[in-house]
């Protein structure tokens, strides 16, 4: 039964799809192979979403080796929720991106870009459904070293510094990930997860495990850019081509956040994090900080893709911030927020690439008038960048509303007050754009622009319908955000 | 579903449709002048019919509750009607279609240019406006509330000048701030303690919250609703004077502000309950605020020379008059602040449409510039004159009406001080308003200004119209009264 292997398949097709991605030749072939992979992979995460509801979490043995010497494949309802999330991404960017490969890459690598892009897919698809500790750092380096390999490729030369740096950060964090998943296997003899969960609880009190803890902290932290591991990250987003753009703003942060999830509940349990160990302490501090210096900073961005990036800082300082409330509300908000803030910023770095087809820039000024001459485009934008405020009638809004709900529930007002606070920031960066948009005269030799290609102006509505459909209705993420808790925090 | 109940859902469908079917036709048809103009006119009309056809359902359709769709759990987007919210639509789609026809009038006249834009804006404002007076809980409310603001923008920073865009930028700002940070904020806060949303005749809060909180939750909300324009959030009312006048006239007469007032008005009535409010006392800071707003922002118009600004100003105090009776929250004052709400909005919308007649026949916007004025354009200043004696309050025009049922509330809840700070705002009212009447009537016109005449017809025809309702509604009042005792206060 195929069924039964959805789990290996969800990793393993994007994986062979790599290498034989790299031996097509130079024609639209690569972009064909590519996207239809990706689709796959959608509709057997799809398929994992709907077996997980119906029967409950799956455990795949690979090579049908037993637990704690084979690798465990484990699906349960938050990793099933996050693979949907990257497979969407994934496989609306890929559709989306023929024409911007094009333009942005030269025609001599396009194949190696795709066969790069499976590459980092299966990475991260892989974080998501293994259950074994090593595993997860095997694929967080296949994600990493792709994404850095992709984000070189942007056709502006600071493009290769901010690869660089996002080489030495990136390497710093999975080693500190290595260093804790090394202490844990000393002091316990299993990389299982869910064995670790166990016999962690045993030897509870061992400075070593303690030091896995703190290694894990700050080696996620440091993928996850939050604040103060943060400064690998603009530059990254800003030079990278649009593609990888697109989908690393949606994807990479959210699943060092699944990761994040799993390491703090799962492994560790919320007893031994929140209370032992008191990890809101830290996390609280640090998401304050990074929502109101990023959303600061953001406002002073003169350009529109680092302005978006400063704004995921932000907003990963939201999802952090539900999690640091150590409550199922709070940690239910961060899921939320993290399916609504994928689509959300992917959406808006789409209306980027659109942008970028004509005008050649993303800088501010140059966007000057494009109301006129791309309308649709930048409708798509003022309808994300409502979403980010977190108008109602937009996913951005759910998120905000489950998260100050739980903010309420600890009467914590100060913090309340702040979230609402920075969502004003927010309206002042998506504000500056907009005007720039639709209430200046476009520069001469813009007036010429029209708009963007239909498939990659179609792929950016769907993101934008996506994010305004779950604003209206929400069941299915909340449902999934609430069974996605209950399964962490058991 | 019964009978009534389908045509109950058929009215409020109607009534939100029509003006988003006019904007999606302006869109469709932007390059044909006349056909946008015709549809502008045509969606007015059809906007009107809905809201008579509401009316003659009669009170037995009160409090049915329409649920469109849920977008969190339990709390939907729905509607219902009630006497203030029927009343308020009469009145904002009453006006609307007197000042579409102003609009096209000046508009033309004027020669301003991205007509489409403008028209289809004013039409989803219209939507928004529909939206706030029927919703029956107070996310729904929000959702509208928040469209108005939106809607309204791109009218405000219509002319794309500097000036035009910092007013919209103060615009934007100031009521998003509030809004988000008060009135979101009171809205999840009534849901945590309440469990519902729902507008419930008596209202909801009572035995929920201690006193204190109470008055707490009250400053909130009467904060929150920036488009109340309660000092000191004030700022965005002169500010937004940049706008062309009819809109102006839609802002500061008819949709915006009247939106603010009418959600306070309802929100006392209908969450709070205004026996609560009398017997805890939670209204007093916010009576004292308004009593406050009504006779600085008094003072201040005084000061101004710029003929709108110092009629943006007036608007300010005249809303502090509807948020003072709703604070006062007896029978009498809620009723005086409902009628107030239909008067002063017939009352300025006169005076704004003078305003823009002035301005297109003259180009002339300061105060010092109009004397003599009243001889060559008689019908404008004719118009002006009833106006401002309406706003004034003296018989036998509409706004000595509901000066009285305030100044009885102040007396039946036993603030005399009110009661003369009534009298003193009329006094302050008098001062401001009537030196132009008088000036433009007797002084001689400067030498240079022989040759002007009146504004176009378009332009003269509906300012006169409003003028005349003044004292038609004079007439209609026992009607209107009996209309809104079904509020049923007692």
């Amino acid at each position: 039964m195929i069924g039964s292997h959805y789990p290996i398949l969800q990793v393993v097709i994007p994986l062979m799809a790599a290498p034989l991605c790299s031996l097509l030749p130079r024609t639209k072939l690569p972009w064909l192979f590519a996207t239809t992979v990706s689709w796959i992979a959608f509709v057997i995460s799809i398929m994992l979403m709907l077996k997980v509801n119906t029967n409950g979490a799956l455990i795949y043995e690979l090579g049908s080796w037993p637990a704690p010497w084979g690798i465990q494949y484990h699906i349960d309802a938050i990793s099933a929720f996050v693979l949907v999330v990257v497979t969407t991404v994934a496989s609306i960017t890929l559709l989306a991106s023929r024409q911007l490969v094009e333009n942005e890459i030269t025609a001599t690598k396009h194949s190696l870009f795709y066969t790069a892009f499976l590459l980092c897919l299966t990475g991260l698809l892989g974080i998501i459904a293994t259950g074994d500790a090593f595993n997860v750092f095997v694929f967080l380096e296949i994600s990493s070293l792709s994404s850095y390999a992709m984000i070189a490729m942007g056709d502006n030369r600071k493009a290769l510094t901010a690869s660089y740096e996002y080489l030495i950060m990136g390497t710093i964090g999975a080693t500190f990930i290595l260093i804790g998943i090394g202490l844990l296997y000393m002091q316990t003899g299993t990389l299982n997860m869910l064995d670790l969960q166990v016999r962690i609880h045993e030897i509870d009190g061992f400075r070593s495990v303690h030091a896995a803890f703190a290694f894990f902290t700050v080696g996620i932290c440091l993928k996850l850019a939050l604040f103060p591991l943060h400064q690998w990250l603009p530059n990254a987003y800003a030079y990278a081509p649009s593609v990888v753009s697109i989908f690393l703003a949606a994807t990479a942060t959210k699943v060092a956040l699944y990761l994040l999830y799993r390491v703090f509940y799962t492994i560790f349990g919320f007893d031994f994090s929140f209370d032992v160990l008191n990890l809101g302490y830290i996390l609280l501090p640090l998401s304050v900080i990074a929502i109101v210096i990023s959303s600061f900073t953001a406002i002073f961005q003169p350009g529109v893709k680092r302005l978006l990036a400063y704004s995921s800082l932000a907003q990963i300082g939201y999802m952090t911030l539900g999690i640091a409330l150590g409550t199922q509300a709070g940690l239910i908000a961060s899921i939320i927020h993290l399916f609504n803030h994928a689509f959300i910023k992917g959406a808006l770095f789409m209306c980027m690439a659109c942008l970028l087809t004509y005008t050649h820039s993303t800088r501010l000024v140059d966007l000057a008038g494009a109301g006129k001459t791309m309308p649709w485009t930048c409708a798509a934008f003022v309808v994300g960048g409502l979403a980010l405020i977190g108008m109602p009638l937009t996913s951005g809004f759910i998120s905000k509303w489950y998260l100050i709900l739980a903010i309420l529930e600890k009467d914590w007002w100060w913090l309340a007050a702040i979230v609402l606070f920075t969502s004003l920031l927010s309206v002042i960066y998506v504000w500056r754009v907009v005007e720039q948009l639709y209430f200046r005269r476009p520069r001469p030799e813009c007036s010429y622009a029209k708009e963007a290609p239909p498939l990659l102006l179609a792929c950016t509505w769907l993101m934008i319908l996506i994010t305004v459909y779950f604003g209206i209705d929400s069941s299915y993420p909340i449902q999934m955000a609430t069974s996605a808790a209950e399964v962490l925090l058991r | 579903m019964t009978e009534l109940g389908q045509s109950i859902q058929m009215n409020i469908l109607a009534s939100l449709l029509a003006p988003l079917a006019g904007a999606l036709l302006i869109f469709t048809f932007s390059r044909f002048r006349g056909l946008i103009e015709v549809i502008f006119v045509a969606t007015a009309l059809c906007l009107l019919g809905v809201t008579i056809s509401m009316v003659n359902l009669g009170s037995e359709a009160f409090q049915q509750s329409i649920t469109l769709f849920s977008i969190l759990d339990s709390i939907p987007i729905a509607f219902h009607i009630e006497p203030l919210g029927i009343f308020y639509a009469c009145v904002a789609s009453g006006l609307w279609l007197i000042t579409t026809i102003y609009a096209i009038g000046y508009m033309n006249a004027n020669h301003e240019k991205h007509l489409a834009r403008f028209y289809m804006c004013f039409c989803i404002a219209m939507m928004a406006v529909m939206g706030i007076a029927y919703s029956a809980n107070l996310l729904t409310l929000f959702i509208f509330y928040e469209a108005l603001t939106l809607s309204t923008y791109p009218l405000v920073a219509h002319k794309s000048t500097d000036d035009a865009k910092l007013g919209a930028r103060i615009y934007l700002g100031i009521l998003l701030s509030t809004s988000i940070g008060f009135l979101l904020i009171a809205i999840i806060w009534t849901w945590q303690a309440t469990g519902t949303m729902n507008f419930t005749a008596g209202g909801i809060l009572e035995n929920k919250l201690p006193d204190t909180l109470l008055m707490l939750l009250f400053a909130l909300y009467a904060f929150g609703i920036g488009k109340a324009a309660l000092m000191p959030f004030h700022r965005w009312l002169p500010a937004a004077m940049v706008a062309p006048t009819p809109v102006s006239a839609l802002l500061h007469a008819v949709a915006v502000v009247k939106a603010g007032v009418f959600c306070v008005l309802k929100i006392t009535v209908y969450i709070f309950g205004i026996d609560l409010l009398n017997t805890t006392g939670a209204n007093s800071p916010i009576i004292w605020i308004a009593t406050a707003t009504m006779l600085l922002a008094s003072l201040v118009a005084l000061q101004q020379n710029n003929l709108k600004a110092r009629l943006a100003y007036s608007t300010i105090s005249q809303l502090a008059y509807i948020v003072l009776g709703a604070a006062l929250a007896t029978s009498a004052s809620i009723m005086g602040s409902s009628l107030h709400l239909a008067t002063h909005a017939v009352g300025k919308i006169t005076l704004f449409f003078c305003a823009g007649a002035i301005y297109t026949a003259t180009k002339k916007t300061l105060v010092s510039d109009l004397n003599g004025l009243g001889r060559l354009m008689p019908f404008t200043f004719a118009a002006y004159t009833i106006a401002a004696i309406s706003i004034i309050g003296l018989p036998p025009l509409a706004g000595s009406w509901s000066k009285w049922f305030l100044i009885d509330g102040a007396i039946t809840a036993d603030r005399l001080i009110i009661a003369i700070a009534f009298l003193i705002s009329t006094i302050l009212n008098i001062i401001y308003l009537m030196p132009i009447a008088i000036n433009g009537f007797l002084l001689k016109p400067a030498g240079s200004n022989c040759a002007i005449k009146e504004a176009p017809l378009a332009v003269v025809v509906p300012l006169c119209v409003t003028a005349g309702l003044c004292f038609v509604l004079f007439l209609l009042m026992p009607y209107v009264y009996d209309f809104l005792l079904l509020l049923n206060l007692q």
